[in-house]
């Protein structure tokens, strides 16, 4: 079975207090309000940045990430030293084009490369948060862009655009500051997380809990790791970023060097080895704590319970350009959901664009090689951009 | 929602010099978006779209156009009241399920509603009935029976019956003969249901 390459365990570790790239510290002068009502301060954001922002400072895009990913989109990731994981879509002259556009992305709140999150170092202990962090929302982690937008001098963001937990953050910057936002993207995501996604959230952080390693969440400070549990977790996830069709097209049956069954419990299917790899490929770079608390984050998240149980009253009078784009095989973020948000856009009188695009890749598909999506991404910018006025 | 194929469409035009500059207009089964591309550069709406199919949604928002993949039918419910000045229904009503229904939420939706389409009693289509005895085709319907989406066609006759039905004012209407032509304005309506190979409608609410 293949192995994943190992990633000296200090070397993700030490992201999550001194991360490759830019901090913005904020101190106890400018507390940051959680939704779990709880005021944290000190906290800092860390965060990348990509291309030159204009003198009308009215370029910038903010660009937001799913539940594993970081602030790394287009350069290398420091931990893996793998390229950036929307590389793809972000650098010059690619579909967000940093040639014309200022892309800002930032490491979530709550999360475990830079920006504070359950293992960073808490300031009143000098040991790492773990548990004693507060529960962290999808508007929390929002709400802490906000400030790190405002801190860069950007009065309004050009565009937001984000896929799966990325669209929730989109969402939300849509509905509570829809003045701060021309254009936005939400891509494979949903206004709320339905039952069956809580549902899988659920069982990972059941295998990292259970897991005797994670140490009530103690682990950093006792010197572990849950590593099983959080690799079990991730192998259970990573089935729903794909579709049946994709993993048929990819393994099939096919045995994992070998001709025949071995008759144990083995990776005799490629399949389970390729699942092994990537549940240990994620361990080397990823804080069990930081899964329970971005998955927890993304299970609260339903903009319509926060305006009386109506979408479209979030959206109501927005002057923000939406595009939204769902992908046929995506079971994890089915299409059906973003035709709610559409739906709720539309009784909102909002404009918006929206596009079911064909691939058989399942939820994974908005960070693949899809030219489709490329070529929506870039036309809606585009028309965004003379509407706004960016050379 | 079908699209009659070929570059330039006669009733575009039409349409277009029935729209005030700057308007808000809804093109339900706005095809690849050609009318409202030309209603963006020429009159500077603020134009919106709905379209059946991926591949003409793709290509719309790839253009720029605000466009929705949906269906008629089941899209237009979820607009508001008054949300557009005008609606717009081109070469698709035929193609719809509950065309008055559909015809019902343009006319809530926006406060007016321009609605084109191919008339089923032009003299081609009835002449190829009568003598051949078969379902017509022309250049403009050149779907077989089995395969056209177009399964709610009328005539000109018919719409004006419909558009009488559900109490709406018809502002202008003009018919095309086969060459895009506009059939004489002073014709009366037997005339256009003979020799218009199409028709556009301009309507409102009565007040």
């Amino acid at each position: 079975m293949a192995r994943a390459r190992r990633i000296p365990d200090d070397l993700a570790r030490q992201q999550a207090d001194q991360p490759a790239g830019d901090v913005a510290h904020f101190g106890t002068d400018e507390p940051l309000v959680l939704d779990a009502g709880i005021s944290l301060a000190p906290f800092q954001i860390a965060y990348r940045t990509y291309g030159t922002l204009n003198a009308e400072r009215s370029n910038a895009i903010l660009v937001c990430h799913a539940l594993t990913g970081d602030q790394h989109v287009a350069s290398e990731n420091p931990v893996t030293g793998k390229p950036g994981w929307w590389d793809i879509m972000i650098g010059p002259g690619k579909p967000i084009d940093t040639d014309r556009y200022f892309v800002i992305c930032t490491n979530v709140l709550g999360g475990c490369m830079g920006t504070t999150g359950p293992a960073s170092t808490d300031p009143s202990t000098g040991q790492p948060y773990g548990l004693s962090l507060p529960l962290i929302t999808i508007p929390d982690m929002v709400r802490a862009q906000a400030m790190l937008v405002k801190r860069l001098g950007i009065d309004t963001l050009f565009s937001v655009v984000g896929g799966s937990m990325g669209g929730m953050q989109v969402l939300q910057w849509a509905a509570q500051y829809r003045d701060a936002v021309f254009s936005a993207m939400p891509i494979a995501t949903a206004a709320r997380h339905s039952a069956q996604n809580i549902a899988f959230h659920e069982v990972g952080r059941q295998a990292i809990m259970a897991d005797p390693e994670w140490r009530g969440g103690r682990y950093l400070a006792e010197g572990t790791r849950p590593s099983a549990g959080l690799a079990v977790a991730r192998m259970a996830a990573h089935i729903t970023y794909l579709s049946d069709a994709a993993l048929h097209r990819k393994f099939g049956r096919r045995f994992q060097d070998r001709d025949a069954p071995t008759f144990s419990f083995d990776a005799d299917f490629q399949v389970e080895s390729y699942l092994r790899y990537q549940g240990e490929a994620f361990v080397e770079r990823f804080d069990a704590n930081s899964y329970l608390y971005v998955t927890r984050a993304m299970d609260y998240f339903d903009i319509a319970a926060d305006h009386g149980g109506s979408l479209a009253r979030a959206f109501a009078g927005t002057r923000t350009r939406f595009c939204v784009v769902s992908f046929t095989s995506d079971w994890l973020f089915p299409t059906a959901d973003s035709r709610q948000v559409v739906h709720a856009l539309n009784a909102a009188g909002a404009s918006v664009s929206f596009a079911e695009i064909t691939s058989d890749k399942g939820h994974d598909a908005f960070l693949l090689d899809e030219p489709e999506l490329f070529a929506i991404t870039r036309g809606f910018l585009e028309s965004a951009a003379r509407a706004r006025g960016i050379a | 929602m079908t699209a009659v194929p070929g570059p330039i469409r006669a009733d575009y035009l039409v349409v277009s010099r029935l729209i005030q500059p700057g308007s808000r207009v809804l093109d339900v089964g706005c095809g690849d978006g050609g009318l409202l591309k030309l209603l963006r550069d020429e009159k500077g709406v603020d134009g919106r779209g709905i379209e059946l199919s991926r591949e003409g949604v793709n290509r719309c928002v790839a253009e720029g156009l605000a466009v929705i993949q949906g269906d008629a039918d089941t899209d237009l419910a979820f607009y508001p009241d008054n949300a557009f000045d005008v609606v717009i229904l081109s070469q698709t009503i035929q193609a719809t399920r509950a065309p008055r229904v559909v015809l019902e939420h343009m006319l809530r939706i926006g406060r007016q509603a321009i609605v084109s389409f191919p008339n089923f009693g032009h003299w081609r289509l009835r002449y190829q009935l009568v003598t051949r005895g078969r379902m017509p085709t022309s250049e403009n319907l050149p779907y077989h029976w089995y395969d056209t989406p177009n399964i709610h066609f009328c005539t000109i006759r018919d719409f004006v019956d419909l558009v009488r039905e559900i109490d709406a004012v018809i502002d202008h209407s003009t018919a095309l003969d086969a060459a895009g032509r506009e059939v004489r304005v002073d014709a009366p309506w037997w005339f256009w249901n003979l020799f218009g190979e199409q028709a556009v409608f301009k309507l409102s609410r009565a007040r």
